[in-house]
């Protein structure tokens, strides 16, 4: 695996509030076109550690590159470089489908020729493009996640951030929503996810489960299930969270 | 620029697609003007005076005569004994009563004195006092040695020469603070603002796109209100125009610095709805100087007064619009008024800036 390209490379990363250390000494390496699953129950960190990925909060101390950039000094170029998605953000409710799609393409720096062939290509592979013209406030949920992957995508980033992407749905619209996340891997996109279902941990390339601040484990699904000596991911989760100490915040 | 652009568009089609904004944010300052210069005024018509005398006496018979052709005035009753005032307020029939001697116009003949009294139900103070002005405005016209008044820049004692420049500050610091704080957060509980903080885009324009379409709106209000109270109202623009204006533009930055600061501490609409209604708008009414005069507050709540951006504002407006006074009138109100927005706007978009990093 030496000789894979990195997407993300972290050493050592450190972020403390105050005497609360939210994300306790963390190292990894994420690579080019993986589906990297990023685990941990509500508090373990999960959501600080993205925060500092995506250029959005400094570390206290680590080094690490998202993209090429570092994560200390270039935060505003690793914006260009990453898309982000959120299960609570799911587009703007009161603009069209193509406007929303004309808005974060002009956040991006697309111009108009541009905006108007991505919005075609991402809406035929989608097959909504007669949706095109109605407002995100009328379609169903499952849809909407997938405008919203699809707008993450819009300037064509190397890494796509996806926090809890699928909250609220039934398996098989989550089941639809990672085909698409299958298609970007494949072009070469590094997805980087995070989940509280575990059926979606076992899509994963790789996994790591956040502890308490830490990485307590890191592997494909199939080497932590023999590990842990457990059937299924849920296994190995709830003996790794277990040992939490930590409770919710 | 193209950012910009993008965010500004769709922010006002966030504005113009929730009928709730529009209607706040173009209906309700034509409503306010409207409400303010009509139904609101201090202004006492008709005020029905009952009358303790002989209405056969000439000079009596004169000074009703006159209160009858008076607009504000009219006449109730003749009483009998004063102590028929009491019942007639109470029933409401009567806003206020003048008693004459007996004898009145031989009294006053032999020692050109002659005693008259006046009555007013006191249960509303307001109205009282300006009924017994009017009162005695007439009954000090039957002397030839009244004090001649004259009310200048205000002739007519029109309440909307108040009340304008009040609604002009109450209706441009509401869609300005109040606006904007919403919509920030409203972004807040979508979460959109964290996608948008992950894009390319720095914060400071963010924040600037989000001020911008306020900004422009305020300015069609104050057009509007402008318009209005000109043409509906007949309440002049005495001063300068210009001067009037930018005023205006430097308040409304005070305004959107506050919305600012109010987005940053409240977590959901209804919070920054209710910090900015009871935070800003009602010190705003009660303190600014737009119904109460500060002068005659206590010496805390003149202190108070002081720290609120609109008294400045308004006190501006009053001397350029009504008193046409020029820069050198309002220099310590303007620069006051300028330091504050100054500090408005750096706090609040420092703080936003912190806040989301």
């Amino acid at each position: 695996m030496a000789e894979r390209e990195k997407s993300i490379a972290i050493r050592n990363l450190v972020k403390r509030f105050g005497d609360f250390t939210a994300v306790d000494n963390i190292s990894f390496d994420v690579y080019k076109g993986e589906i990297f699953g990023f685990l941990g129950a509500n508090g373990a960190g999960k959501t600080t550690a993205m925060r500092i990925l995506c250029g959005l909060s400094r570390p206290t101390s680590g080094e690490g590159s998202v993209a090429g950039c570092d994560i200390r000094r270039q935060q505003e170029k690793i914006k260009k470089h990453i898309g982000y998605m959120s299960q609570k953000f799911s587009l703007y409710p009161d603009l069209k489908v193509w406007e929303n799609f004309e808005l974060f393409g002009g956040i991006y720096g697309l111009n108009d020729r541009q905006i108007k062939a991505r919005t075609e290509e991402l809406l035929h592979t989608l097959g909504l493009e007669e949706a095109a013209d109605s407002y995100v406030k009328e379609m169903p949920l499952g849809w909407r996640q997938k405008l919203a992957f699809s707008i993450a995508m819009i300037h064509e980033p190397e890494i796509i951030f996806l926090d809890e992407p699928t909250g609220g749905v039934d398996p098989l619209t989550r089941r639809n929503f990672w085909e698409l996340i299958y298609a970007a891997a494949e072009r070469g996109v590094t997805v980087f996810v995070t989940t509280h279902y575990m059926d979606e941990a076992e899509y994963c390339d790789r996994v790591s489960i956040m502890v308490d601040g830490r990485i307590e484990a890191l592997d494909s699904p199939a080497a932590l299930k023999e590990k842990y000596r457990a059937k299924d991911m849920d296994g190995v989760f709830t003996i790794l969270a277990g040992r939490a100490e930590r409770s919710d915040k | 620029m193209k950012e910009i652009s993008a965010f500004i568009k769709k922010e006002f089609k966030h504005i113009f697609r929730d009928k709730r904004t529009v209607l706040i944010v173009l209906v309700m300052p034509i409503i306010q003007i409207i409400l303010f210069g009509f139904a609101l005024s201090t202004e006492v018509h008709n005020a029905v005076v009952d009358v303790v005398g002989d209405p056969t006496d000439p000079q009596v018979a004169q000074i009703v005569h006159r209160m009858e052709s008076n607009e504000y005035l009219e006449i109730g009753e003749f009483l009998n004994s004063p102590a028929e005032i009491d019942a007639r307020l109470r029933k409401g029939k009567a806003a206020a009563a003048i008693c004459f001697e007996d004898k009145f116009d031989e009294q006053r003949g032999r020692s050109g004195k002659a005693a008259v009294r006046i009555v007013a139900d006191g249960s509303d103070p307001n109205s009282a006092q300006t009924v017994t002005a009017y009162i005695k405005g007439v009954l000090a016209g039957t002397d030839s040695d009244g004090i001649p008044t004259s009310l200048m820049y205000n002739q007519a004692m029109n309440s909307s020469y108040n009340f304008v420049p009040g609604v002009m500050g109450l209706i441009l610091m509401l869609i300005c603070s109040m606006m904007t704080a919403v919509s920030i957060v409203r972004e807040k509980e979508l979460g959109t603002l964290e996608l948008v903080l992950v894009s390319p885009v720095k914060p400071f324009w963010i924040v600037l796109s989000k001020l911008v379409p306020y900004l422009l709106l305020s300015l069609v209000n104050y057009a509007t209100i402008l318009l209005l109270s000109h043409y509906v109202m007949g309440v002049p623009v005495r001063g300068s125009l210009a001067l009037l204006s930018l005023v205006s533009f430097i308040f409304v930055g005070a305004s959107l610095g506050l919305g600012l600061l109010v987005s940053i501490i409240s977590s959901s609409q209804q919070t920054a709805m209710l910090i900015c209604g009871m935070g800003l708008t009602m010190p705003t009414m009660i303190l600014s100087g737009l119904i109460f005069p500060c002068e005659s507050m206590p010496v805390i709540l003149q202190a108070v007064s002081d720290i609120i951006p609109a008294k400045w504002y308004i006190i501006m407006v009053r001397k350029i619009m009504i008193q046409g006074a020029g820069f050198g009138d309002i220099a310590l109100e303007a620069l006051i008024l300028t330091l504050m927005t100054a500090g408005l706007l750096a706090l609040s978009t420092s703080k936003f800036k912190t806040r989301i990093s």
